[in-house]
């Protein structure tokens, strides 16, 4: 170890006037999976504690404080009239609002029925349909409230959450870099799946984070991350044809939990033209919150 | 000292333990030739061989008793020398740490021709400015290199081309080539530590018959190369090929996923990233590697300056073929073929070099 340096620089980062800023965890239409992801950080949790106020958390505790909130971390997608109402409150009461994981910031999973008739799926499941009130599409937070940042994941990365929320309380950009899986696939020491084994893989149009999880366990990537900066699905999809997946299973790869992510919607049609034809979703996705202009996102989730 | 023949690797890789170096030399993993730490010669790939064409890799297991019957794996000898990530300091309130990383001394068992000319371009890069890297020298003088001249080259080599290969002539402690029937190593020393630690080998002085098969090696693995690049005029043909629409064809096959960067030996290029812990005060800078292929990488008041695949795409090839020689006064390609090979959707440095105008 080399000698201490000493230097003049202060240390900044305190919360407005002293006091501990106020975190609070919201929940709309998700699986629960990324406010785990804050439970989970154990370790880290407890000076998570101490440097901010965790004001409202579901999860972990069941007295919502009063707001107005320093941060909020929404999860999951608006998906009832009531959840378009609730997320316009919890944009009132917050001074900065981070998405976490898919749902949040995709639509998730369920912004399948994006690309399906919901009514049809209601009178099949349920005996009384009268007595649900749902959107017909999945949407995410972006759509309706302007969103400060938007963290990825399906679920989302444990050390990429502690990283935007000491971003956050730091009052810096998060580092959180847009480019592919690839580029940490090499890092990590992989070798590529595939190249080397024929395995189909989203790594190259798919958004860092996982720390090129799959790939580790010869599993190609399955795109939880949604699409990277600048993906090119078509060249993809020409390779991973190459490979010998069919046109259903194209479909299949890209519809999942990113699926309303306008490439990977792009790249599922590209697979299967007709998909335009016989869908009933509209054509196009839904106008991004005023003020972000389309292709800003992507400089925002820098 | 002269050159000798060794009948087994196993006293070798004794002796560099036994010296304190981890010898690290190919091994298999996931059906791929990896660099790996090893403690025996058992533990080498005999039989193996590869097949290597653009996008494609596959292990082929055999059963003959050579040891180095395959071409450049995907690990070249920069994760050795530029890691993929490093500490470049810590603060905490008021003082600031330079963490000097532990150097392991690292013998590289089995290093080609190509490899030994890319860590010469590295030297270029990282010791021939006006700052010198000492990290890098630090790791680069942990280094003992065993240099094993190539007989099997693969399918997207072209050393030959760029004058690399396939017979390493420079720049080894050590340069082994092995030969069939009976199975045995020509070794000669490129070092004075090299010629000391093959005086502590049992050997035999080498014949000229084992001098002309070790030579015939290397003339078969010259006229076996898998590809050929054009180098006469090649820097100004490629500066002049800028406003080229071949850019645009190949950014349509292109997946911007920088694989081909990260593979390639001579490439050099990292980011920092900072980070600041949860408790007041303390914060980290990190150095990681990067490519021009990410946008973040010519980020300028938010917004890249090579949007487009097809400026990234020209940025790489130029600097490789061209911009290189200006910078470093050398190429930047030592036609090791490892970013055609690894490419996911098989784009071919020398057919796009060759498709210039
Ligand atoms: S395994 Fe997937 S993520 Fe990794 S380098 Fe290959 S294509 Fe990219
Ligand atoms: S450009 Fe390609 S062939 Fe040339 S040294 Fe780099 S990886 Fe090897
Ligand atoms: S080709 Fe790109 S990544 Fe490689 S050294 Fe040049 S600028 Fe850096
Ligand atoms: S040339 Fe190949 S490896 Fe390089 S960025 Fe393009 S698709 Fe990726």
């Amino acid at each position: 170890m080399g000698a201490p340096r000493r230097s003049s620089r202060r240390s900044s980062a305190s919360g407005p006037g002293g006091a501990r800023p106020r975190l609070a965890v919201w929940k709309f239409a998700s699986c629960d999976g990324c406010q785990l992801t804050l439970l989970d950080c154990e370790e880290e949790l407890l000076s998570v504690a101490a440097r901010v106020e965790i004001a409202y958390f579901l999860e972990a505790s069941s007295a919502p404080g009063p707001g107005p909130y320093d941060l909020s971390l929404v999860e999951g997608s608006i998906t009832t009239p009531d959840d378009l109402e609730r997320i316009r409150h919890v944009r009132r009461v917050s001074r900065r609002l981070v998405t976490i994981g898919a749902c949040a910031t995709a639509g998730g999973i369920q912004a399948l029925r994006d690309f399906a008739d919901v009514r049809e799926f209601l009178s099949v499941v349920y005996a009384r349909p009268d007595y649900i009130a749902t959107l017909d599409r999945s949407t995410p937070i972006s759509a309706h409230v302007p969103v400060d940042f938007e963290l990825r994941g399906c679920p989302i990365d444990r050390r990429q959450l502690l990283e935007v929320v000491s971003a956050f309380l730091a009052g810096r950009r998060p580092v959180v870099p847009p480019n592919s899986v690839c580029v940490e696939c090499k890092a990590r020491g992989n070798a590529c799946v595939m190249v080397a084994h024929g395995t189909p893989c989203l790594g190259p149009v798919t958004q860092a984070g996982c720390g090129a999880l799959c790939p580790a366990f010869n599993r190609g990537c399955y795109g939880c991350f949604g699409p990277m900066e600048s993906p090119n699905v078509r060249a993809l999809n020409r390779q991973l044809r190459e490979l010998g997946m069919s046109t259903p299973e194209l479909v299949r790869v890209y519809r999942t939990f990113n699926a309303a992510e306008e490439p990977f919607r792009q790249a599922a049609e590209d697979a299967d033209p007709e998909l335009l034809d016989h869908e009933t979703a509209p054509e196009k996705a839904p106008e991004k919150a005023p003020g972000k202009a389309p292709g800003e996102d992507r400089g925002g989730r820098r | 000292m002269e050159t000798v023949v060794i009948r087994s690797l196993e006293p070798l890789i004794a002796e560099l333990r036994a010296r304190g170096f981890a010898v690290v030399a190919p091994t298999t993993r996931d059906k791929v030739i990896r660099m790996g730490e090893i403690a025996s010669e058992s533990e080498l790939p005999r039989g193996c061989g590869d097949e290597q064409e653009p996008g494609r890799y596959r292990l082929r297991e055999g059963d003959d008793e050579m040891l180095f019957g395959f071409a450049a794996s995907p690990d070249s000898a920069k994760r050795y020398t530029q890691p993929p990530s490093r500490t470049l300091f810590r603060m905490r309130g008021e003082s600031i740490e330079e963490p000097e990383a532990e150097v392991p001394r690292v013998a590289l068992l089995g290093v080609r021709a190509c490899d030994l000319a890319a860590l010469a371009v590295q030297d270029r890069v990282f010791l021939g400015g006006r700052h010198p890297d000492p990290d890098y020298r630090r790791r680069r003088e942990a280094l003992f290199l065993v240099a094993v001249n190539c007989a099997v080259p693969g399918g997207t080599c072209f050393c030959v081309s760029m004058g690399t290969g396939p017979k390493a002539t420079a720049g080894y402690d050590l340069a082994l080539t092995e030969l069939a029937g009976p199975h045995r190593f020509v070794a000669e020393p490129g070092s004075a530590c090299g010629a000391e630690i093959l005086g502590a080998l049992p050997r035999v002085p080498a014949a000229n018959a084992d001098l002309d098969a070790a030579e015939e090696v290397s003339r078969t693995a010259a006229e076996h190369m898998g590809r050929r690049v054009d180098t006469e005029g090649i820097k100004e043909r490629v500066a002049g090929a800028h406003d080229s629409p071949r850019w645009q064809q190949v950014a349509s096959r292109c997946l911007t996923c920088a694989n081909c960067t990260m593979v390639c030996p001579t490439c050099f290029c990292t980011t920092v990233e900072d980070s600041t812990d949860l408790t007041e005060g303390a914060a980290e800078r990190i150095e990681r590697w990067d490519s021009c292929f990410t946008l973040g990488f010519t980020e300028v008041g938010g917004a890249p300056v090579r949007g487009s695949g097809a400026a990234r795409y020209r940025q790489w090839l130029t600097h490789k073929f061209s911009t290189w020689f200006d910078q470093f006064g050398t190429s930047g390609c030592v036609g090791c073929g490892r970013c055609i090979t690894w490419c996911p959707v098989g784009i071919d440095v020398t057919e796009e070099l060759a498709n210039l105008p």
